[in-house]
């Protein structure tokens, strides 16, 4: 493939792309994200393989892996071209009959539709699936029709035309203007103004400054940059270059963790590919200007996704935060300037330079502009990856895209901004959702992390948990973060163990405000998030644990026991025999009672009694009620007694 | 360098460019303390016992001294309720881990830090890394170093290294805000399990 050199000859590249493609040609897409493969979609590519040969279909159809469609409750996900036939949970088994049926005779597979819980009708297309239907799929949509690797496929969607406008068409402070009038904030976790960032590295003297992406991401259940990573790498490196134009740099990073592999993979091909198109190196499109990008690949601490740590271990040190009251936007990487995005808001930017800065403001709220992608996880019924425009509310993301909660349990509520985030209450539900909404409720956008919590969770149990994580992923340097979290862990530990004392809520919330006012960098500046907003709404709960020694979801184990109703039960002897730790004491027709010295409280006696007896149940805060006496156990039953 | 003015404590204070809080108070012998703080070694602000007020650009915010640099105009204030607050708290959480130092003591005598208030960890080392840093940057050693990170993070000398070094060094131990206990123990404890471990005696 010969050299990109101009605008022009891209043009010409991307006609001469969708000339040789046959608009009509079938088409089998697979979704192959990393969730994707976890449930089986290599074995399913495998078995589209073979029947496509088999079927005698080959180069009539082609096959094409792609990234993540973020549906990822459903996955994997198969998508029939020209038709757009939209099939959920793919196994190889359903492979031979997509091919006969779909490819071949152009009938629909009806059972690997999509059913409509709440209507039970079947949808054929993927855009018409509720958990679709409202998103604005502005930067993840192209992850379902690109195969990563291939260059190509980006180019024939429009492609690198926003670094082709950026260089043949404007200055860099033109570029520079439009991403400050576009109002984007970064979308990694604090929300600074990106143009505003762009600028201070800019105007900071130095002739060597470099532009980073951000791909350390590492809250827990949060994929939305390594879904983008992996499924669309080209539109990264597409921003990061328009970066770097606007910026003044000619090297770039990708700080990427190495527990990434596909997309340190990906990445690693599409900066190859790039590079011999032309759109990386040097006279990028004919322009005059030089790019680099290198790949750093992160050992997984958390901390490292700090900008200055990260900046740190791009030097080969031990990634923990800088002290210094210095933006890394003027001293960064070996104290030069050094512009830190992460991956979604590099691959936000050549949409704004196509589409123009007024497009994208138009989208979102009055101080968020744009979409954001949420990675929608926990007890809702629709996982998965969605990209919705700010100012949305928490229901509408919930219950229209989530589904609701499943088992028919009760919201209780929505953790956002990963780790040192907060939990949101459900008076809160129809709050919209932005940067500055969230903060004013005590949690925070962070990089999009939506972890829903039903009834059975423990708000005290979430902070603890929450608070453990981040004992472990403080770099422990300074004294604030380190000993405050340390202590709020053991005082949270305490309450929950049911040995929680009068003083304990003011306790946690001094140290909080120590923690977060003292503190060197923003992971423990946050750190006391999770504490403080599960007390502001949550707080009956933990004076549910100090006072009465009750926990109300029934989780925190010290302050629970499991009890068999003798009214209920039927001497089946399920539990009995189930009991790992053989505390229950019982026979053959006879009433079975719980040795509360014995029990581990692991809950398997009230997960196997039959739901028609429903003789287990979990108690809180009240005495367990004494054994019912030897004599009395035997159980006699009606059809017997007569 | 550029002479700067700025407020502290009410004062006016006269300062160079690029000068920290720290220095500018110090000059005009106005005590902040310090523990992870030494004037051969490059700022660390980790003890954060510097922490003091500032007003700048209309805000108000708690800032390390050892690390802010003086801004013209700058407001800052070494003692305040907010200030003591968060001084007393961070004395009580060290020393939870170090109670008897007498540096230690003499400070949560100034600010009323109850060394009782949490639970005990006696590891005696507040990780104000002035060891590890003083081999490190002054005698170029890296004998000692942190280990693990978070909760778990300790100060833990490199057997190898501190064999060949240490005996006839023992700077960092003066050094030690908690009273080299930590330190020396440490270091006899690399010693003796090092296989080719230097005989202390015959040397001392």
């Amino acid at each position: 493939m010969p050299r990109v050199s101009s605008a022009a000859e891209l043009e010409g590249l991307r006609k001469d792309i969708l000339s040789r493609r046959e608009p009509d040609k079938p088409c089998i897409t697979l979704c192959s994200g990393t969730a994707c493969h976890a449930s089986g979609s290599t074995e399913v590519a495998a078995s589209i393989e073979e029947e496509i040969k088999k079927q005698g279909l080959s180069g009539k159809v082609d096959f094409r892996r792609t990234g993540c469609h973020g549906f990822c409750e459903k996955g994997p996900i198969i998508v029939v071209h020209p038709e757009k036939i939209c099939y959920l949970q793919i196994e190889p088994k359903d492979v031979p009959e997509i091919v006969s049926q779909t490819i071949k005779e152009k009938k629909v597979v009806e059972r690997l539709l999509y059913t409509d819980p709440a209507t039970n009708e079947k949808i054929i297309h993927e855009s018409e699936i509720p958990f679709y239907k409202n998103q604005e799929r502005i930067v993840f949509g192209s992850n379902g029709e690109i195969d990563p690797t291939n260059i190509d496929d980006y180019l024939a969607l429009g492609g690198y035309s926003g670094l082709a406008k950026a260089l043949s068409q404007m200055t860099p402070e033109q570029v520079l203007e439009e991403i400050k009038k576009s109002n984007l904030r970064g979308r990694g976790g604090g929300g600074f103004p990106a143009g505003r960032k762009w600028e201070e590295c800019r105007n900071a003297p130095g002739d060597i400054k470099y532009v980073i992406v951000n791909a350390d991401e590492g809250d827990p259940g949060a994929y939305m940059d390594r879904s983008l990573l992996e499924g669309n790498p080209h539109s990264v490196l597409e921003g990061l270059t328009i970066g770097a134009y606007a910026i003044g740099a000619h090297e770039g990073y990708i700080y990427v963790r190495q527990e990434y592999p596909l997309a340190v993979e990906n990445v690693g091909i599409a900066i190859e590919q790039a590079r011999e198109y032309g759109f990386l190196g040097e006279n990028i499109l004919g322009s005059g200007f030089d790019f680099t990008i290198k790949v750093h690949r992160g050992a997984g601490a958390f901390v490292s996704g700090e900008s200055s740590a990260l900046m740190t271990a791009i030097e080969g040190r031990v990634g923990e935060p800088r002290p210094k009251y210095i933006h890394t936007a003027i001293k960064g990487v070996r104290d030069r300037p050094s512009c830190l995005n992460n991956v979604e808001t590099w691959a936000t930017v050549p949409l704004i330079i196509s589409k123009g800065a007024e497009w994208f403001a138009g989208l979102g709220t009055e101080g968020s502009k744009g979409t954001k992608i949420f990675s929608l996880v926990g007890k809702v019924n629709n996982t998965g990856l969605v990209e919705v425009p700010m100012g949305i509310t928490l229901r509408d993301i919930i219950y229209g895209l989530g589904g609701g909660i499943p088992g028919g349990k009760k919201f209780k509520a929505v953790q956002t901004g990963g780790p040192s985030g907060g939990c949101i209450p459900e008076e809160q539900l129809d709050m919209q959702v932005d940067f500055d909404q969230l903060a004013k409720a005590g949690s925070m956008m962070g990089s999009g992390g939506m972890i829903v919590m039903d009834e059975d969770t423990c708000m005290v149990d979430v902070a603890r948990y929450f608070l453990d994580f981040l004992s472990d992923e403080s770099c422990g340097k300074c004294v604030p973060c380190r000993e405050g979290i340390r202590q709020m862990l053991k005082i949270l530990t305490s309450i929950t163990r049911g040995k929680g004392k009068e003083g304990d809520i003011e306790r946690l919330e001094e140290l909080s405000e120590v923690t977060r006012d003292a503190s060197l960098c923003a992971l423990g500046r946050t750190a006391a998030n999770p504490v403080l907003s599960t007390i502001r709404y949550f707080r009956d709960e933990y004076e549910a644990h100090i006072k009465e020694k009750r926990c109300p979801a029934y989780v925190c184990k010290e302050l629970i026991s499991y009890y068999i109703d003798p009214e209920k039960c039927q001497g089946c002897m399920i539990c009995f025999r189930q009991c790992p730790a053989e505390a229950i004491i019982g026979g053959k027709n006879q009433i079975h009672v719980i040795d509360q010295e014995k029990c581990t409280k692991c809950g398997t006696c009230f997960e196997v009694c039959p739901p028609r007896f429903g003789a287990v149940s979990k108690m809180s805060g009240e005495p367990v009620p004494p054994p019912i006496a030897e004599e009395a156990r035997m159980i006699t039953r009606k059809s017997e007694a007569k | 360098m550029s002479e700067i003015t700025l407020e502290i404590d009410g004062r006016k204070v006269q300062a160079e460019e690029g000068m920290t809080i720290l220095e500018a108070a110090r000059s005009v012998g106005i005590s902040i303390p310090t523990l992870c703080h030494h004037d051969q070694l490059e700022p660390y602000g980790a003890c954060r016992i510097c922490t003091v007020e500032i007003e700048s650009r209309g805000r108000t915010n708690l800032v390390a001294a050892c690390l802010y640099p003086v801004e013209q105009d700058l407001v800052v204030r070494t003692r305040s309720e907010k200030v003591d607050k968060t001084r007393k708290m961070l004395l009580e959480l060290m020393l939870a881990h170090a109670p008897d130092a007498p540096e230690m003591q003499e400070l949560a005598r100034e600010y009323g830090a109850d060394k009782d208030r949490f639970e005990k960890e006696s590891s005696f080392c507040i990780l104000c890394g002035l060891c590890v840093r003083y081999c490190a940057e002054v005698k170029k050693n890296n004998a000692i170093g942190f280990v693990d990170r978070g909760t778990r993070r300790e100060i833990v000398f490199v057997p190898e290294i501190a064999s060949e070094v240490c005996w006839d060094c023992k700077e960092c131990f003066p050094l030690c805000p908690t009273e080299a206990l930590q330190a020396s123990f440490l270091l006899t404890r690399a010693l003796t399990s090092h296989s080719s471990s230097a005989e202390p005696e015959s040397k001392g």
